[in-house]
């Protein structure tokens, strides 16, 4: 029976005080903790889907756009350029490896994206089941859009044009499934693939169907050029060049992801500081009720001071009790923090945006606990303070 | 046991509420702290506990001047040596009976010894509620509980601050009985604080304090 036990008894004998304690600090460390995870995972997601790409290459427009459609799929494009532009890129010393995308058409909400094999390789994506395509109008599923429209190796589908669903049907341009890719946790997951000369294929049939005949190599397009830099120092200058001498716009995702990250931040820092009011509406709470506890113990206190309980004993008494309040609050936030981000995970992954995920923890989680001891630290100050320099002779004295 | 030398007590510097010129109790005897309402009687037992200490003279418990002793070791020697009798036997009510006693040999710095925790609520008759919680006690084995506490580490000295005031007769004896009884058997001095008179006739050692007031000069 130690002053752990003891401090453990007190808040045992006032339940629903030390409940509301205990949540106050809790929703505290949670809304705090939340913003954190969830930073920590968009960071995360962004990385991911943006390793090995140092460039993009579109259309002119917003830098912004530009990344978010190219990489993160997110965004509509920018436009289309020529095929030859992209094939005078690649040209480039300073260029390692050019991967086009075409973009434009979807199958019930999941982009169907026209590349190379190497799109693939860039995520590191392996086959599930099935191979990748070899023809024109052969398709290779993410494993979510596969999951979610529940085709397979083998099905036919029908693009729609447009990125979102309703769009105008190809309908007789049916791809055949030839191959779904395992989970990668990236953006290719949700992505559609095909073969960049099936998009070619689709739209000749369909501009042929409203009379246009563009099947001329010069008049081939595509959406995006995803670059690798052969060199480091092709980020000194090609930029800049491609935005000055040519029709196309170059947007660094490196650079875009920390604006587009910085925008987010407006907000987390706003949850976060409601987070933070919140941890000082804890504390004051806490604070309350160690204090009110300080006049209904006082005879309590006496009497452990009869028992040979030095003043720093009471104190550290209190404190424990405070430091009992908040590891519970604390251990209880971060349940919390990781239960709200499974919510938002589940509704980003209905909204085919961002893949995060709640439940990986990671040890940095545990200074979120160091905020809800500091609050209950400030609450037990003072009383912990007055307990120890109460008279107790006095105290004493005054029921005898 | 205790020995006592020109003790002078006063909250002001230049008035005394207490005055007492010299006592002397030997081990394993009782003695009556007997006065008018006022006149010191709990003060006493504060300072012979080392609760308060003295504006001038000596108070020796067991051959320890307490004033000698620094606030931390005053407080472990109470602890140790030294029960302590509430009026009202106030157990701390969010620990079982049990529980009282054990954190009264956790706070006094001994080992946790739960054998004889059990083995004093049992000689004094309570070992059938030793887990029940002090407002599931009726008022008799609170005060049990509370006796119990003041032994179970052995003091050589228990004091009692008026532990038959609100007492009828019939429970006034039984604590007397209680507190007589307990000490003697673990041979502790007792001193008990109180203006009743139906104790004066179970203890003969009597210390009448006389009322000083509102104090006097010193």
């Amino acid at each position: 029976m130690n002053l752990l036990q003891l401090a453990w008894s007190y808040l045992r004998a006032r339940p629903l005080g030390t409940l509301l304690n205990v949540l106050l600090l809790a929703l505290g460390v949670g809304t705090i903790g939340f913003v954190l995870i969830v930073n920590e995972q968009i960071g995360a997601s962004l990385n991911r889907d943006a390793r090995g790409i140092d460039l993009v290459v579109g259309a002119k427009g917003s830098p912004m756009q530009l990344i978010l459609s190219g990489i993160f799929h997110l965004d509509a494009p920018t436009g289309n350029i020529p095929l030859s532009a992209a094939q005078e890129l690649a040209r480039n010393p300073l260029v390692r490896r050019v991967i086009p995308l075409s973009l434009g058409d979807s199958y019930r909400g999941f982009r169907i994206v026209g590349t190379s094999p190497d799109y693939v390789a860039l995520y590191g994506a392996t086959m599930g089941s099935g191979r990748l395509w070899k023809d024109e109008m052969e398709a290779v599923l993410g494993s979510t859009v596969a999951a979610r429209t529940g085709l397979a190796t083998g099905d036919r589908f029908a693009g729609a044009h447009g990125l979102s669903e309703g769009g105008a049907l190809h309908g007789d341009a049916a791809f055949t499934v030839v191959g779904v890719l395992k989970p990668t946790g990236t953006v290719i997951d949700r992505l559609v693939l095909i073969d960049t000369a099936s998009v070619w294929h689709v739209h000749a049939a369909h501009h042929a169907d409203a009379g246009a005949k563009d099947d001329d190599a010069g008049d081939r397009q595509v959406t995006v050029l995803l670059v690798q830099y052969a060199t480091p120092v092709a980020a000194a200058s090609l930029p800049r060049r491609i935005n000055a001498e040519t029709n196309l716009q170059a947007a660094s995702p490196a650079y875009e992801s920390a604006r587009l990250f910085r925008m987010i931040g407006v907000g987390a820092d706003v949850i976060r500081a409601f987070g933070g009011v919140v941890l000082a509406t804890a504390a004051l709470s806490l604070f309350i009720a160690l204090y009110h506890a300080l006049n209904e113990r006082a005879y309590d206190i006496a009497v452990l001071r009869t028992l040979g309980a030095h003043p720093a004993s009471i104190a550290l008494m209190l404190m424990l009790e405070a430091g009992l309040l908040a590891l519970l609050g604390g251990v209880l936030g971060l349940v919390l923090a990781h239960g709200l981000v499974a919510v938002l995970a589940w509704w980003m992954a209905e909204q085919e945006s961002l893949r995060i995920s709640a439940w990986v923890f990671s040890g940095g989680e545990l200074w979120l606990l160091v905020p809800a001891f500091v609050a209950a630290a400030l609450a037990a100050l003072l009383p912990s303070w007055r307990a120890a320099h109460a008279d107790i002779s006095a105290t004493l004295a005054r029921r005898g | 046991m205790i020995r006592i030398e020109h003790l002078r007590f006063g909250y002001r510097r230049d008035v005394d509420v207490l005055r007492l010129d010299d006592f002397a109790l030997e081990p394993q005897a009782h003695a009556l702290v007997v006065g008018p309402s006022g006149c010191g009687k709990t003060t006493l037992l504060h300072l012979i506990a080392g609760l308060l200490l003295p504006t001038r003279g000596k108070v020796s418990v067991d051959g320890q001047d307490l004033a000698q002793l620094s606030p931390r070791a005053r407080d472990r020697f109470r602890g140790q040596h030294v029960g302590v009798v509430l009026q009202q036997f106030h157990l701390l009510p969010t620990l079982t009976a049990l529980q009282n006693l054990l954190v009264a040999q956790s706070i006094a710095g001994l080992p946790v010894d739960r054998a004889a925790a059990l083995s004093m609520l049992s000689a004094l008759g309570v070992d059938e509620r030793v887990d029940a919680f002090p407002h599931q006690l009726s008022i008799g084995q609170q005060q049990r509980v509370a006796i119990a506490r003041a032994l179970v580490n052995r003091p050589k000295l228990v004091l009692a601050d008026e532990p038959t005031s609100n007492l009828d007769d019939e429970a006034c004896t039984a604590v007397a009985d209680l507190l007589l009884g307990a000490t003697e058997r673990h041979g502790a001095s007792l001193v008990i604080a109180t203006h009743d008179s139906r104790l004066k006739c179970r203890v003969a050692r009597q210390l009448v304090l006389p009322r000083l007031g509102a104090g006097v000069p010193a």
